[in-house]
């Protein structure tokens, strides 16, 4: 038996680096690599080295000193007392929150349109053909300011709200005052409250737990309830109707809830200069709302249309043939295929509407871009830092927004077996 | 042939590269080869700096933007005029994309210290005051409980605010803007109860009203606000040409040169001081880099500064503002020019 000692195993030489394909590729990717890392840390070096020229060192400790200025729109309680970092979080929060609202209302102003641009009626059609051209072919920043024009100019000032016979009169039964500074809602008082569990300086009241646990347990509650149904369907074939149970569930812990802490709406009242007892809504936060809401829908309303379109006819034919009506061919049939396409582009939808948040400045909405990017960058005057750690958030913010749609796209995507 | 080309290049690029570092830190070699001083200005207060019509610069720090162009390059009016934000002010400095920041902005010690920042002296004493609408009936600041109060981020109004509401146990609600035209249009339009900034601000933001009459500035001054012009850390050859022009404007009011008698004077002046100061004896423009009639320039590009003050802020403008604690210290007031000797 002569064994082959053919080409299995050659001795490695270093030309093979070079000459060998089997090797080329890794030899190329290790150089490119290295001249990446090279000119990476070049740029940091010298960042690092001029910065210490002109005196300044790399530190975070401004984080820690007391802040100084005041935030007009806080989550958490806040005063100028507190740190830079304290007020960074007020910053985050406030753009967690502009960007969840408008997320939210962009979605539900997006599919609207995007199914009613493919509706029948030629008029509705072409409105909203009309609003998405119009909305997403002019920069943002425009309709942040047009709305912020508006607000300012058009709303009346507290003051107009004054005196017998004011030139403004409040709107919904007196309980809402638009003006041109913020819009005064009421807010919810309790007669019977039952106290709060104390975080460090936040409370959050029982009765707010208590309805957090009553919504989560008509959740539970519903899910038990279909799938009780479905059994039945399956046994029977007839599925019990659940609509009024699964409404109860949901109704009467709440009814019970608000009958026994005695909520009550207290309407806002004009006191001094200024609405007090209500909530003020911040014009900033509702222009930037609005302005984002309306830009980021457009876009929505188009990646929902294209969704639908992507869905052949085949299968709403189909639906129709097997006797679906309209409404559950959309909801089980349409619907569900057209999410496939429909999820991806909707996260950078996400991504974009969140980092376009940080305009915020420019109606004095006081965001992350605002308050470290803003006040605390030039409080302090530290540039570098606060870049870099504002990048550093609005990268993570992304990557957790990506990765949440990215779970949310594995579970509605087709799944071949 | 194609390698010593690259390596060439290569080598070129490097010297430049060297070649710029060294003359960081020579912010006088600089302006004088580029020919321009970049002058670091407000994006428009009327009286302090404001582009008319046509583009011309004016204003009380223009003034001095010009002074210092005038006796560094001879000519007042090769100045290049950087409008800088509240927010961008310091950065633009910091990073030499202005030479020179004479944008009424308040000398605190973290500004001069944690900053880098040179503040080469105090072209205006101020203080930090409210403006309100007449018909709101408030006369005092410690009635603004509760008001919403237009503020420009970024500023040290905005600090002082926060520290004049916590000391006097009142609330409020602040509106963030970013330019006084910005404020302007909040505090008219009615989204603030009262607009706050430095009180020579607020009079010239009220010139430019259509209707000053129904506006009142409140008595109430919560701060001291020493504004003036500031360059780089680490420059002091600069420092001193800018701080000893501005000296030059204030001496020059003291001792009665003005842009009228200042050739005559400069002929025919006995007081050794004014001789010094117009180079006619001694050389003291050699001392820093300069030639003998380097402040005899500045003076005749918009007068002394007695001249500058009346001619874009005084009282015959419709700003108005009296001299109060920028008079002459012979007059009662705070201008002190170091003697030039």
């Amino acid at each position: 038996m002569v064994a082959y000692t053919g080409a299995d195993n050659p001795p490695f030489r270093l030309s093979m680096l070079i000459y060998d394909r089997r090797y080329r590729s890794l030899t190329l990717q290790a150089i490119v690599f290295i001249l990446v890392m090279l000119a990476a840390s070049w740029l940091i070096d010298n960042t690092l080295r001029n910065l210490s020229a002109m005196g300044k060192t790399l530190s975070f400790d401004f984080l820690f000193r007391r802040a100084g200025y005041d935030i007009p729109q806080q989550l958490i309680p806040y005063n100028s007392d507190d740190t830079h970092l304290r007020a960074t979080v007020i910053g985050l929060l406030n753009t967690l929150l502009v960007s969840v609202l408008g997320c939210i209302a962009a979605t539900v102003l997006g599919v609207i349109v995007g199914v009613l641009r493919l509706s029948s009626n030629w008029l509705i059609a072409r409105l909203m053909t009309v609003y998405v051209e119009v909305f997403r072919n002019i920069p943002l920043l425009l309709w942040i300011l047009v709305c912020l024009a508006i607000f300012t100019e058009v709303m009346p000032p507290p003051n107009a709200y004054r005196g017998e016979n004011p030139a403004a009169s409040m709107i919904l039964f007196d309980t809402i005052a638009p003006t041109n500074r913020y819009t005064a809602i009421p807010s919810i008082g309790m007669t019977n409250p039952p106290g709060t569990i104390s975080l460090g300086r936040e409370g959050i009241s029982w009765a707010f737990v208590a309805f957090v646990v009553a919504i989560a347990a008509a959740f539970v509650g519903r899910r038990l309830l279909r799938s009780r149904a479905q059994r039945i369907q399956d046994r029977t074939g007839k599925r019990p109707t659940t609509w009024w149970i699964s409404l109860a569930m949901f109704a009467l812990p709440v009814l019970f809830l608000t009958w026994y802490f005695g909520l009550h709406l207290i309407p806002p009242v004009l006191r001094g200069f200024n609405f007090a007892d209500g909530i003020n809504l911040d014009n900033a936060l509702v222009v930037l709302w609005l302005a984002l809401t309306l830009y980021t829908g457009a876009f929505i309303a188009e990646i929902v249309r294209a969704g639908i379109l992507a869905v052949s006819k085949g299968q709403t034919e189909a639906a129709f043939a097997l006797g679906l009506r309209p409404r559950r061919t959309m909801s089980l049939v349409v619907l569900p295929q057209a999410l496939r396409v429909i999820v991806p582009p909707l996260i950078s939808q996400y991504l974009n509407l969140t980092k376009n948040s940080s305009l915020a400045i420019a109606v004095g909405y006081m965001d992350l871009r605002g308050t470290l990017g803003g006040t605390t960058l030039n409080q302090t005057g530290r540039e570098m830092e606060a870049m870099v750690l504002m990048m550093g958030i609005y990268l993570a913010l992304s990557l957790i927004i990506s990765a949440g749609m990215n779970i949310f796209n594995a579970r509605v995507k087709l799944k071949e077996r | 042939m194609k390698k010593s080309v690259f390596f060439g290049s290569v080598t070129a690029v490097a010297l430049a590269a060297s070649g710029a570092l060294a003359a960081e830190g020579d912010t006088l070699k600089e302006v004088k080869a580029r020919g321009v001083l970049n002058c670091g200005v407000n994006t428009g207060l009327i009286g302090f700096a404001a582009p008319d019509a046509n583009g011309n610069w004016s204003g009380f720090d223009v003034a001095f933007c010009k002074a210092v162009a005038a006796a560094v390059l001879g000519d007042a009016t090769k100045v290049k005029y950087v409008p800088t934000t509240g927010q961008t002010r310091f950065t633009a400095l910091s990073s030499g994309e202005v030479d020179l920041l004479a944008r009424n902005s308040t000398w605190t010690f973290q500004r001069d210290t944690d900053l880098k920042l040179d503040f080469i002296g105090v072209n205006y004493y101020d203080g930090q005051g409210f403006m309100v609408r007449k018909d709101l009936g408030v006369s005092s600041a410690k009635e603004l409980n509760g008001a919403t109060i237009c503020i420009q981020t970024g500023t040290t109004t905005e600090l002082n605010l926060a520290d004049y509401f916590k000391a006097n146990n009142m609330d409020y609600q602040p509106v963030n803007i970013d330019s006084n035209a910005e404020g302007e249009q909040q505090y008219m339009a009615g989204a603030c109860d009262a607009y706050t900034t430095d009180a020579s601000g607020l009079a010239a933001t009220r010139a430019s009203f259509a209707d000053p009459e129904n506006h009142i500035i409140l008595p109430e001054i919560i701060s001291k606000e020493p504004l003036g012009p500031a360059v780089r850390h680490g420059d002091n050859n600069w420092g001193d040409i800018t701080r000893w022009t501005l000296y030059a404007l204030i001496a020059a009011e003291e001792y009665g040169v003005t842009s009228a008698n200042i050739d005559e004077l400069a002929k025919s002046s006995n007081n050794p001081e004014v001789q010094r100061l117009l180079g006619t004896t001694d050389e003291l423009g050699k001392m820093i880099g300069l030639d003998a009639e380097w402040a005899k320039r500045a003076i005749k590009a918009g007068g002394n500064y007695g001249e500058i003050f009346a001619a874009t802020i005084g009282e015959q403008t419709p700003i108005g503002l009296a001299r109060g604690l920028n008079a002459q210290w012979t007059q009662g007031g705070l201008m002190y020019a170091m003697p030039f000797r």
